[in-house]
């Protein structure tokens, strides 16, 4: 028997805003525990929530990113349960009229395009954070607590682990160029919840899912999600059946291992918020957001290989993240050749990024610097070896490439009366070097070249070096 | 100090003529309170050293002319949250919670320059018509003492009434102001919906809560609401709208005034002595020129169950919060975190506060939120209609607040409906957001009859100003409770 998988996937992604969706308490990773909170993040008696404008902005920014619909008259509700992290003892988030609805993305995996639908996004706060000390106490930390989420709930169209993958590449690339979101991994800032089902080929029937919850790696979500599907066939294969349950994705072993097996839906008591008034969302309000979103990834690539002749899978390179694809166009608009900058943004800057485990704006470099070193190569100032050592002083230590270069004695000898009696130096004392080229050896101009960078330390100009010296060797 | 003879402006007449200081009257104050609380138990909390000291400070700074407010005593409800001052909700679950902020309307009122004498007494979280249900005392009706203030704001009432203050801020979710003005025979005030900022409010029904004043004259209430009310950049709900001067129309002129009494507020289940108590009303608003005719609110009848459920399923939402984990009453020997949950709020809350959480907790689940809340919410839309309606042709609506007096201390409480069918009248205005007052319109066997008219929203201008007519053409507010044998 064939089966078809199926996956879900629901995905929060934390907001860049300034302060929190319902309480003015700042949003900033890393900060020393319950420090950016007030008394409205406490869940304190008689505190009263304030919708960040900012945060439904973002939201409705995302989800027209995402190709949604936006529900014009939409409002908060209460999800309730008890747990130390959620102090008020419920979420505000949209249950019955998320802010997006019915929207798609397209992923490609093997070449292959497709479509996945997205069932709705909607906005809502995330809850603070326990840590369980070896002490023997918990503690709650409520930084996190209030601070703004999208969750991106996807169609069951998903049919194998590697469109999941790509599906969550993609999503991160969208919500990264919206600025929404700066969508760091590390940070937990995306998480997934991954539902996977399989069925026979051609049953009409989902079969029957289990959960994987909180997983904030894609790779994760992928080996999770195969290594699942293949568990359950094996299971109906062999006769058994599939019971709802969560299980957890165990790094270690690469399987998935059963958390706790789910007995009938969690009943939330969701509820209209009656402290927030409901929300309608004007026309005119959804194309202000609408000319705010910045130009997304598609558009970029065509440009850079329309306008700026960079070829297509560069060009994909390129609008990988945002990061990447503001520095490059950044970079462009200081002067640098389009072509060039995009080798060394994919060579020298992609290296040093891997070698070093850092991002691109983690770095000193600056798109100004980059475009002046390319200008500098590009009329000869320096040589594309001395540009190596430019780079790498640019890149750690931030200096401006010119000054730099000037200071440092390494601008390329390229004037032909400096450069004549070192040549005529290296010739007078390499007579045999001469009397190979004129048997013929090709390979004595080689050594003599070296000979001469010998001489002015790598600065001289190897193309008029070369053009001067066969005049030379000529006339001898 | 004989706050009977002393309204607002009187008070502030003896202050600005140096007949009295600030701080001889918060001493005045204190005196009174220490007699009377032996008969009415008003208060929860006293704040003397702190009210002595703001005294002594509004002194050296001088009375301010202007501000009628100024220096003056006031008690708060104890679900008002007031900054370094005990803030119990009546409940065990925060019996010694002092917070670290002010409510709005706290923060209004000191900047106004009045002092908070104390907390006054109230049913748990403001669950309850006759203040009983408190955790900590028994306050009783300033007129007799063998009957209930009524509630939840009974002791802000009471303690007016007994003359232990000038006016007291209560809050009215159901009927919670109204209805202890009523027993009490005093004047108390339900704003409009999102005329006054909840924040800092503890919380029972979201969508009903209003903080409100309560007083013995219409003016004084009218003083005091300019003072609280305003939009609050920290309460979404509160209205972005200008506020009047509500004391500016108080001029007896009420001719031609069109007022709606509707059928369901004087049939069955109203005592007789009420209804021929509104009828006199109606005739004395008939005499000022009032044009008086009988209208119909259909969907009244459904108001207690929709209130009931509305209101209880945003409590049982609301009071999650108090868990044992961050403030408030913990439960000790408890073996996980659930048993901290379970424990903590066993012990913490009263039978009322947790009938009304399971009420709601059943009316917000998932196999019976569609027969419940959503139909509740269904309702209370139509009840919204029937109110714009009488409005569409009316300026005010005019009934009894309570279909009976004062009812005796223990009397109600073994059977929470008949509790409940007391708020008939109230809660309906609750549930439209609409702005209502209670005030004094006659008196049976020596309880006080309280007179309901209710306005359109926003509207608490035209409520004022009808019955401050109603209260200079009658001698009803003139009466006083007897205490010791004397007033």
């Amino acid at each position: 028997m064939n089966f078809e998988t199926t996956i879900g996937l629901e995905v929060h992604i934390e907001m860049k805003t300034n302060s929190k969706a319902f309480s003015p308490a700042p949003v900033q990773y890393g900060a020393a525990p319950n420090t950016n909170t007030n008394v409205v993040d406490w869940g304190y008696p008689g505190v009263l929530p304030t919708v960040n404008k900012g945060a439904v902005e973002f939201g409705m920014r995302a989800a027209l990113a995402l190709n949604c619909e936006i529900t014009k008259d939409t409002h908060f509700d209460r999800k309730n349960y008890f747990y130390p992290d959620n102090p008020k003892a419920y979420q505000i988030t949209q249950a019955q009229e998320p802010i997006g609805r019915n929207g798609w993305i397209e992923i490609e995996v093997d070449g292959h395009k497709k479509k996945i639908g997205i069932e709705e996004m909607h906005v809502e706060e995330d809850a603070g954070k326990n840590t369980h000390s070896p002490d023997g106490y918990s503690y709650v930390d409520l930084n996190r607590q209030g601070t703004p989420l999208i969750e991106i709930v996807s169609k069951p169209d998903i049919s194998s682990a590697d469109e999941a993958y790509a599906y969550l590449v993609r999503l991160r690339q969208i919500v990264q160029f919206t600025g929404v979101s700066d969508v760091k991994m590390e940070e937990g800032s995306m998480r997934a919840d991954v539902n996977v089902s399989v069925r026979p080929i051609g049953s009409e029937k989902m079969g029957t899912k289990t959960e994987m919850k909180n997983l904030n790696s894609f790779e994760h979500v992928r080996k999770g999600a195969h290594y699942e599907a293949r568990r359950q066939e094996r299971l109906l294969l062999a006769g058994k059946s599939i019971q709802q349950e969560t299980r957890r994705f165990d790094e270690a072993s690469g399987e998935t291992v059963l958390m706790r097996v789910k007995e009938g839906a969690s009943d939330y008591r969701y509820f209209p918020e009656p402290d927030i008034p409901p929300l309608h969302i004007s026309d005119e309000w959804i194309q202000q957001v609408k000319d705010s979103i910045p130009e997304m990834p598609d558009k970029r690539r065509a440009k850079y290989v329309t306008e700026w002749g960079i070829p297509e899978y560069d060009a994909g390179v390129l609008t990988q993240t945002k990061e990447m694809s503001d520095f490059f166009e950044a970079a462009v608009a200081q002067g640098a050749q389009p072509k060039l900058a995009a080798n060394w943004l994919m060579g020298e800057v992609n290296a040093y990024l891997n070698t070093n485990k850092l991002d691109l704006l983690e770095t000193k470099l600056t798109p100004e610097h980059l475009a002046t070193m390319i200008k500098l190569i590009e009329d000869g100032t320096i040589s594309s070896k001395i540009a190596k050592k430019v780079f790498k002083e640019i890149i750690t230590n931030g200096s401006e490439p010119k000054n730099w270069v000037e200071e440092k004695g390494l601008v390329q000898l390229s004037d032909p009366q400096v450069l004549e009696p070192i040549i005529t130096a290296v010739l007078d004392d390499n007579q045999k070097s001469i009397e190979d080229y004129q048997n013929g050896k090709g390979r004595a101009i080689g050594f003599l070249v070296g000979q001469i960078m010998k001489q002015t330390h790598g600065k001289a100009n190897p193309k008029i070096v070369n053009k001067l010296l066969i005049k030379n060797l000529k006339e001898r | 100090m004989d706050y009977f003879k002393y309204d607002l402006a009187a008070l502030h007449a003896l202050l600005v003529k140096k007949e009295l200081s600030v701080s001889d009257l918060v001493k005045e104050t204190f005196k009174s309170i220490e007699t009377r609380e032996a008969d009415v138990s008003a208060f929860v909390t006293l704040n003397e050293k702190q009210a002595l000291s703001q005294a002594a400070k509004l002194d050296q700074q001088g009375i301010a002319q202007d501000n009628v407010l100024f220096g003056i005593p006031l008690g708060i409800k104890d679900n008002i949250v007031t900054q370094d001052l005990k803030t119990t909700a009546a409940s065990r679950i925060l019996e010694n919670f002092k917070p670290i902020y002010n409510a709005t309307v706290m923060d209004k009122l000191n900047a106004a320059a009045m002092i908070t004498v104390g907390k006054t007494n109230m049913d748990e979280f403001a669950m309850g018509g006759s203040t009983e249900t408190s955790a900590f005392k028994i306050t009783k009706n300033a007129w007799d003492r063998t009957k209930v203030p009524g509630g939840s704001s009974g002791g802000s009432a009471a303690a007016v009434a007994a003359g232990e203050i000038v006016a007291s801020l209560g809050t009215d979710t159901g009927g919670s102001i109204r209805q202890p003005a009523s027993f009490n025979g005093i004047v108390g005030v339900k704003p409009t919906y999102g005329r006054v900022s909840r924040y800092g409010l503890i919380a029972f029904a979201s969508s009903l809560d209003q903080i409100g004043p309560l007083t013995r004259s219409v003016k004084d209430n009218a003083l005091i609401l300019n003072a609280i009310s305003g939009v609050d950049p920290h309460d979404s709900t509160s209205a972005a709208r200008e506020v009047p001067d509500f004391t500016a129309k108080l001029d007896g002129n009420i001719q031609k005034m069109r007022i709606a009494v509707p059928k369901e507020y004087m049939g069955e289940g109203i005592a007789p002595e009420v209804r021929a108590a509104i009828k006199k009303a109606i005739t004395t608003f008939e005499k000022l020129g009032a044009v008086v005719d009988e209208v119909s609110l259909p969907h009244s009848q459904y108001g207690i169950p929709v209130y009931y459920i509305i209101a209880s399923s945003e409590a049982s939402s609301n009071l999650q919060r108090f868990d044992g984990i961050r403030y408030g009453f913990r439960a000790q020997d408890v073996k996980n975190l659930e048993d901290v949950y379970v424990k903590s709020r066993s012990a913490g809350f009263g039978d009322e506060v947790k009938r009304r959480i399971m009420l709601g907790t059943f009316s917000l689940s998932a196999g019976t939120y569609d027969a419940f809340f959503k139909k509740a919410a269904q309702v209370r839309t139509l009840i919204c209609r029937d109110f714009a309606r009488v409005f569409a042709d009316y300026d005010l609506i005019l009934g009894p607040t309570t279909p009976t007096p004062a009812f005796g201390l223990g009397e109600d409480t073994k059977d929470p409906v008949t509790m409940y069918m007391n708020d008939i009248l109230t809660v309906p205005v609750n549930l439209a957001g609409l702005p209502g007052m209670s005030l004094p319109a006659g008196f049976t066997n020596g309880l006080p009859i309280g007179m309901q008219l209710i306005a359109n929203h926003f509207d608490e201008e035209t409520m004022y100003r009808a019955g401050y007519a109603f209260e200079q053409a009658t001698d009803y507010h003139k009466e006083v409770p007897t205490f010791g044998g004397q007033n």
